[in-house]
């Protein structure tokens, strides 16, 4: 048999990093200055996908919730492997938290209808959180198993994963449909060159629109034809609006988020009173000495 | 009887040993409960635990709910998650305290989900003051100040929860203050019943293998730690050696363990362990913002590096700025000299 899997991934700034440039004078973070990159942990959790569909046969689809650009990490996704891949964008999405982000995501699954896995990475590095995975199992239903580190097997009604713990790594065995959360355990598969080829020309409905000249979607005949040669190719990147996957609009974006930000400030380095040493044999000797003396050293 | 619900915080425990995050919560907890006018109050799930209660006791709890029951013993999501759903439907805790551990954060967005509150990851403060909400034009008196860093530790934020309650958290561990027990001091103890079905304990445990941390950094009162400057698996000797001298326990950076020079269980920082020893020696550690946010609350810090630039010299109290081959010899004959 064939699985179905869903994987869900983000586009984040690259965090790791952040230059001085990036934070603005009011201490917020310039996204602008930042490079948008595929989150780290979710390109773990696609390579467990496909390792899945090397071994067991898969039908890989990969989703984002973002504005159009995350399009490029769809595009990316596609380029290693997957076979199906969903922008859910919207500007009502727009400032969602953990749990209306989880929200919209849950919608977007429903829509889809029958699947087998929904895979995540643990974390987003903008934010760090680890929630959005946990909380769209909830959603869903589903059973959830955290940091999967390996699948040890996958049958048609269960999976039997091995996944982190504090202090060591348990094997744990979870019926059918489930939701993963997956950890830096694996080495991502880089794009290949021939699905390059292949999928650069795939796209969303918005981007043949702007391709042909059109401000927006509509049912011109050419944009018709060319939809359905691509989809016919497999290069048709869906494009789904809150509308579209039914998502109730006070669940959604900032009015669908418990969690309001109050303040925001930039990090500031302590600054404490600071001595320097001179690496001279003297210059240890004193400090060691104030250290002593002061009780910080016995 | 006051209005409000109380604060509660989830005990974490592994065979009957609670973790220190969760005394750590439980002091903090006291603090924003006496501040609210509220119980402090435990959340306590496994088997044959109850001795656990007499410690949640001293540290400052003035309930605990105890619920014991073979499948809650090992930890899986599900039941956890079930169990603490029932008990804040039941009871209506105005906050709840998860240690941003493994365990905490996959139960914390399970409930917060279910529960359609808001839930915020990783906090290193907590406080309770009033929140105007200038974009609805609403104002909540006494809500949790929900504060932690964001973009990889480079602003701080602080979060407000405005919908249903519990306000829900998870804290990152080694931040918050454990107050001594009060030895002697007793509170109630509550047993509950966890009303389980099939569906809950749908996943099974197959194999669980764990073993205690090889290293207590957390306890430790002088860290000397090494960074990628160190160079090599085989000089890491150099920081054992200054550590041993000082009476000191040996930490790293990511970049350390990473580079495979020395196992994770001593890892210093945002993915490792937050520490807050006396006195804390970075030795050819470049200092990340990753790493600064687990050691800057260090009493004092020895910052040495090669490079004058390091950021690592802006948090230090003493910077040497040297080949720290030649340093750490200095700095043992020198300590030996005084001692």
């Amino acid at each position: 048999m064939s699985y179905t899997i869903i994987v869900f991934v983000k586009q984040v700034p690259d965090t790791k990093n952040v230059t001085g440039q990036a934070m603005k004078p009011d201490g917020t973070v310039n996204r602008a200055a930042l490079p948008a990159i595929f989150n780290p942990e979710d390109l773990n959790a696609l390579e467990l996908a496909l390792q899945l569909k090397d071994r067991y046969g898969a039908r890989v689809i990969v989703g984002t919730m973002g504005p159009p650009p995350a399009t490029a990490i769809l595009r990316d996704a596609l380029y290693r492997g997957a076979d199906e891949a969903i922008l859910l964008t919207d500007r009502a999405f727009a400032g969602a938290d953990t749990l209306a982000t989880s929200y919209a995501l849950s919608c977007c699954v429903k829509k889809l209808g029958h699947f087998d896995l929904i895979l995540c990475g643990r974390q987003a590095i903008d934010g760090d959180t680890a929630q959005v995975g946990p909380q769209l199992a909830e959603k869903c239903h589903l059973p959830q198993v955290s940091y999967v580190e390996e699948v040890v097997s996958l049958d048609s009604k269960k999976i039997v994963a091995k996944r982190a713990i504090e202090g060591g790594y348990e094997v744990l065995e979870c019926p059918l449909p489930a939701l993963l959360t997956v950890v830096d355990a694996n080495e991502p598969r880089p794009p290949a060159a021939r699905r390059i080829m292949k999928c650069k020309k795939a796209k969303t409905r918005s981007e043949l629109a702007k391709a042909h000249g059109y401000a927006n979607y509509t049912d011109a005949e050419v944009l018709v034809t060319e939809e359905e040669a691509l989809k016919a190719k497999g290069l048709w990147i869906h494009e789904w609006t809150a509308a579209d996957v039914g998502a109730d609009p006070n669940r959604i974006g900032l009015a669908g988020s418990p969690t309001k930000v109050k303040m925001i400030e930039s990090v500031v380095l302590a600054g404490a009173d600071f001595k320097k040493v001179e690496p001279s044999e003297e210059g240890i000797h004193k400090l060691i000495h104030e250290l002593i003396e002061d009780h910080t050293l016995g | 009887m006051s209005k409000i619900g109380n604060v509660w915080i989830f005990i974490e425990q592994e065979g009957g040993n609670i973790a220190d995050v969760s005394l750590e919560l439980v002091s903090k907890g006291r603090e924003l409960a006496e501040r609210l006018g509220v119980k402090t109050e435990a959340v306590l799930l496994g088997d044959k635990i109850e001795k656990c209660a007499e410690t949640l006791y001293e540290y400052g709890c003035d309930t605990v709910y105890l619920v014991e029951d073979k499948r809650l013993e090992p930890f899986t999501v599900l039941p956890y998650a079930k169990v603490i759903i029932d008990m804040v439907r039941e009871h209506k805790p105005n906050i709840l305290l998860f240690g941003a551990t493994p365990k905490g954060r996959e139960l914390g967005p399970r409930i917060a989900s279910t529960k359609l509150a808001g839930l915020t990851a990783d906090c290193t403060d907590l406080k309770i003051d009033d929140f105007d909400d200038k974009v609805n034009k609403k104002s909540y008196k006494d809500k949790l100040m929900q504060i932690r860093p964001a973009f990889g530790g480079n602003i701080i934020a602080t979060i407000v929860n405005t919908w249903d309650d519990p306000q829900i958290v998870t804290v990152r561990e080694g931040v918050m203050k454990m107050n001594e027990p009060v030895k002697g001091r007793k509170g109630k103890l509550v047993k509950v019943k966890a009303e389980l079905s099939a569906e809950d304990t749908i996943i099974k445990v197959i194999e669980r293998v764990r073993k205690e941390k090889s290293v207590n950094l957390k306890g430790a009162q002088i860290i000397v730690a090494g960074g990628y400057g160190v160079g090599s698996k085989a000089n890491f000797k150099l920081i054992y050696q200054l550590a041993e001298a000082l009476g000191g326990t040996v930490g790293a950076s990511r970049a350390a363990v990473d580079a495979g020079w020395i196992n994770h269980d001593h890892q210093v920082g945002q993915t490792g362990v937050t520490v807050r020893p006396k006195l804390y020696i970075a030795c050819g550690i470049s200092g990340s913002i990753q790493h600064r946010a687990g050691m800057t609350e260090s009493k004092k810090i020895i910052a040495i590096n090669n490079d004058p630039d390091a950021p690592i010299l802006s948090v230090a109290h003493y910077g040497i700025v040297g080949d720290l081959n030649e340093i750490i010899p200095k700095m043992i004959k020198a300590y030996k000299a005084k001692v």
